[in-house]
This record gives structure tokens, sequence and C-alpha cells, in this order.
């Protein structure tokens, strides 16, 4: 069984994220690049079947900047087999299609029995990459589950929507993305760190791929504004009538 | 055969493996009724067209397309994303809304991917200039406002849920059975299914007027009923913290923040929140913000209009009594 696991660098929610105005770009200075959390629990999943399945190979794949080595080189510290990173000055504020696109093509070049991603990330928050990906590669997208199986042919889960809740297969090569209710991930450990370091690392161009990113049908960013920041309001430390005083805040502002 | 105006809008109405049109349906043709001429898609099982048809006429829409797919109720996407493509190519329409929920965000992510076209998520609202449709966006929790629109082509996107206030009038909607050639497209399989059961009176989370939270503060599953009796009192939806969600005090759809929910409303407040940056980042566009901590230096305090430093076992009753005494 071959995985692939799709890794996306954030900017790490604990920092100060940050946009730039003039070209609605992301302001990599704001806050550190870290692996999302929820791709780190969709390698876990990999790296479970694995442990249990000799003769799995798990990629891990990224497209972004110069950074993304460091978080690829986390994902095989923790155990994956190898990374593919594609890097392009062409994909600096790509959108979210031409994204998609990317890395379906990558994942075709890989060659894939599951692909498995998070289901939605901390900065752009759309969840609409593993959906993308699965319907460019002509096969089955079980996304938002909150119970993986997999089997030699199938994946099997438990998906949660506004409508109910979804009990669902679907037949391999398929690709699948997890929620935060599947647990956490291990941590890579210095053994496998260092072995990290001698597992194969290939970095692809947009030339590597055959795609050739036009303007036609692309979402545009036309106007960026930051919100002014909140101040912090009144503060009082109970003195026996806290609940009293906000109950009169709440009716002098009509909110009760 | 039925004309589309110019300016039609076309909207992905959700409905439900069981045949229930989801409520998210009334502010999608709020919005595309504000912008251009609705035309609502229905994809359900057969026989449940008409009784969907009819509900989205209810919202607002003035032309429903019905596709009647016998694996609609088996098969998770492929027949609305089958559905949605022969829509777009009978209307042409300028912009596609689905909701951004589970569901609409894989069928506009299937959708965009198959056509090329430009895909706008999480959209808080959409307005138009003399190029066409804009689409606004509310990111990192609310700190930016950013604006976008399709360089070219029809945009597709997805509206926050509870993010549009805007109702269209009910209309006796023109309805037109959709002929979907099926794409062939591999799909998973529904193996099951169990609708949501509505088991509170209590309002919706997101769109909610009035959100009552709690954190670990609370301490227990148990301790946690003191967040719904002050919801109660206050007619608000009830919301957690992460924390409380991972201490199991409750289930994760009431998980407000960065993996949750992103409320917006007059009124939210928090009991026994810190307010860790994930957090903020779901509820702190909110109109007033209240907050009960025991600790001083909670980061929650520095965007409260109003917090106390205090026992929340202590003040949450005190405040329940005071407001029902405030309103005899």
């Amino acid at each position: 069984m071959k995985i692939v696991v799709l890794i996306k660098e954030v900017p790490d929610t604990w920092g100060d994220r940050r946009l730039n105005s003039e070209t609605g770009l992301l302001d990599r200075a704001g806050a550190e690049p870290v692996v999302d959390e929820i791709n780190e629990r969709a390698l876990e999943v990999a790296l479970t079947y694995a442990d249990a399945q000799t003769g799995t190979e798990i990629v891990a794949l990224a497209i972004g900047p110069a950074s993304v080595p460091t978080s690829l080189r986390k994902a095989l510290g923790m155990g994956a087999d190898s990374a593919v990173h594609v890097l392009d000055d062409a994909l600096v504020g790509a959108d979210i299609t031409l994204t998609a696109q990317v890395i379906a093509a990558a994942i075709k070049r890989i060659g894939f029995d599951l692909v498995i991603a998070g289901n939605v990330s901390t900065d752009g928050g759309g969840s609409a990459i593993p959906s993308m990906v699965a319907e460019l590669l002509g096969v089955p997208g079980a996304t938002y589950l909150n119970a993986v199986e997999i089997t030699v042919d199938a994946v099997t889960g438990r998906r949660e929507t506004e409508a109910g809740s979804f009990g669902v297969k679907a037949a391999l090569p398929a690709v699948i993305s997890i929620t935060e209710a599947l647990p956490d991930a291990r941590f890579p450990n210095f053994k496998g760190i260092m072995a990290a370091k001698k597992k194969p690392f290939e970095t692809l161009s947009l030339g590597d791929l055959d795609i050739t990113p036009t303007e036609e049908s692309r979402s545009i960013v036309l106007n960026v504004t930051q919100r002014p920041a909140r101040t912090a309001g009144t503060v009082i430390t109970d003195e026996g009538d806290a609940g009293q005083q906000l109950a009169d805040f709440l009716a002098k502002n009509q909110l009760i | 055969m039925t004309e589309f105006a110019t300016d039609s809008i076309l909207v992905l109405v959700e409905v439900s493996p069981s045949g229930a049109v989801l409520p998210s349906a009334a502010g999608l043709i709020g919005a595309a009724a504000a912008i251009g001429s609705p035309v609502a898609l229905v994809v359900a099982a057969p026989g449940a067209g008409p009784a969907a048809a009819k509900a989205a006429g209810e919202f607002g829409a003035t032309q429903v397309l019905v596709a009647e797919r016998p694996d609609a109720a088996t098969s998770l996407l492929v027949p609305t994303v089958d559905s949605l493509a022969a829509a777009a190519a009978l209307v042409s329409p300028q912009a596609v809304l689905l909701s951004h929920s589970v569901q609409g965000r894989d069928v506009a992510a299937r959708f965009a991917a198959r056509t090329g076209s430009a895909l706008a998520v999480d959209a808080v609202g959409i307005s138009r200039d003399d190029e066409g449709p804009v689409v606004h966006h509310s990111v990192y929790g609310g700190s930016y406002l950013v604006d976008s629109a399709a360089s070219s082509g029809a945009i597709v996107l997805t509206v926050r849920q509870g993010a549009i206030e805007a109702r269209a009038a009910a209309t006796k909607p023109t309805i037109e059975t959709l002929e979907v050639p099926a794409s062939g497209m591999r799909d998973v399989d529904i193996v099951d299914f169990e609708e949501v059961v509505v088991a509170s009176s209590r309002p919706e989370l997101r769109g909610a007027k009035t959100v009552v939270s709690g954190g670990r503060g609370l301490g227990s599953a148990e301790k946690f009923a003191l967040v719904e009796e002050l919801a109660d009192v206050l007619g608000a939806a009830v919301g957690a913290s992460r924390a409380a969600v991972d201490a199991g005090y409750v289930p994760q759809s009431h998980q407000v923040g960065q993996t949750g929910v992103t409320v917006a409303p007059q009124l939210y407040i928090a009991l026994g929140i810190s307010g860790a940056i994930q957090h903020r980042a779901g509820m702190q566009t909110a109109k007033t913000i209240v907050a009960i901590n025991k600790d001083a230096n909670a980061p929650i305090f520095e965007i409260a209009d109003f917090g106390i430093v205090g026992d929340l076992f202590a003040v949450v009753p005190q405040l329940v009594s005071a407001i029902q005494s405030k309103r005899k």
C-alpha cells in the first residue's frame, strides 16, 4: 500500500498572523511556520496502519516556499518514508484551484493507493483541497472522517455533517480527510530524526509536473483591510455583587 | 425551454438523504437575491424533489431546477456534483453559491475542480461591482476583511452558515426538471445514515444572537449545566472551548474557535475560558464580550467589554437571579 500524506505549512496559530495589505499575501514574518496540527494527525493515521502492515510506503507531500523542507523533515522524523516538495516561484499567491491542480499532478507522479489529508487548515480554512484533488484524480473522496479503518482494498469511516451522521465506504484508490477527533500524532524521536536525514527527498518544479499557470478563472484578492484590534473594557474583581453588576451592564446595553 | 436571466445566481439547496431541506438555504437564496436572480437547484431521491422545490420557493427562489437521482441517498457527492454541472451549463450563472457546510464545501470543491472555476471559500457576504460579483471574507478570526473575485468566469463560493441576514420574500417558483448526464466518476458509498435529532429547544450556535460558552473552568460535565442554565435564561446558544470539548464536558459540535464554529453574536459570555488565541479566533468579532474567570491574567480579559475576576459558581447564579428579577 502506498499512502501519500498531504502536509501544509501554516503560520503558528499562537503567533501574530498577518496579511500584507499591498499584496493580500501572508506576511511570513508574522508567525513561525509550522506543520498544521491536523496534518500530523493525518500522518499518524498512515503510520498506525504501517505499524500493523509491513510493505506500507508513506510519502509526505507539500507545496510551498523554501521553508517547507523543515516541515517535511519533521514528517520524515515521525516515520514517513520519503518526502516530495513542490517549489516554484510561479506558485506565489496561487489560488485554491491551481493549488489543487499542482497537488493532484504531484500525487499522480508519485503514485498512490490512498491519500490522507487534514479536513481543514488553520489558516485558509477552506477544506476544499481534499475533494478537489479527489475530483482531479478521478477517485472517491471521503472527507471529514471522525473514525477511519483502512483495509487492503477499501477505507471506511464515519462522517458528521449538518444533516446527520454518515457511515461511508470508498474503494481504493481514494482520498480521505480526517478530523481532530483522530488521535494525536507521535513525536519524532532522536533515532527518527537521525534516520530522516538519509531518507529520499525530492524537490519538483511546475515544469516537472507539466503545469503552466494561466490567469484565467483564478480567484483574485481585490482588497485587504485590517480590523482594528479589540481593546479591553471594564474588568472588576468579584466582591460579592459582581453578578448583580453584570446584570446591570447587560440591562444598560439592552442585552437582556 | 425556460430562459434564465443574465444576472442568474445558481444556488445549491442542501437536501439531506431523507429529503429534508437544510436551513442554510434561506441565507444562500437571500444573498443571491440581493445581487441577482436566484435559481435554486435541488438534488433529491426520486419522489422527494417537489417538496424540496416548494421549500426552496418559500426561501425566495423564483426558479427551481429539480434533479431526482436514484443514487442520491446512496452515493455521497457525485450525484450532486453532476447535477450542479448540468445546472451550471444550462443557466450560465454569474456565481454559484453553496453553503460552507461539510457537504457544501465538498460539492463546491469537486465542481470547481471539474470545471476549472475560481473557488472562494467561507464567504461572509457577497456584493456586486461594475465587473461582477465580489466576495467578502473574514480572515484569521476576523482580524482581516478580504474581498475577492474571479479573474474571469463564474465564481464558485461557499457561504459561512449564519453569516447572511438577508432573506428573500417567499415565492411560488417555476419548477423545471433537470436532465443530468452521469459523469461515471467513482464516489463514496453511503453505508448508513442517522438524521440529526434536534433534542434541544436552544438556538443553533451558528447565527445565534447570544452565545454562552463554557471552558475547562467548569470542572466537569455535570457542572457544565451551569452554562446551559444561563444560556436558557438568556435564550442563548451553548458553546464551549476546545479544552471543555477535549475534557468531554460537551460534544464537539459546540466547539467555538479555530477548529470549531466561528460565531459573531450580539453578546458572547465566556465562562471559565482562558481565551487562548485559537478560541478568540472563533468569537472575537462578537459585538459585546463578557468574561468570568478566576484567573485575573486570563487573556480573555484583553478583549472583554466586561470582565469579572471571580468564582463563576458564585457569580453566575447571582447573575441568573438578577436577570430574572429585572424581568419581573
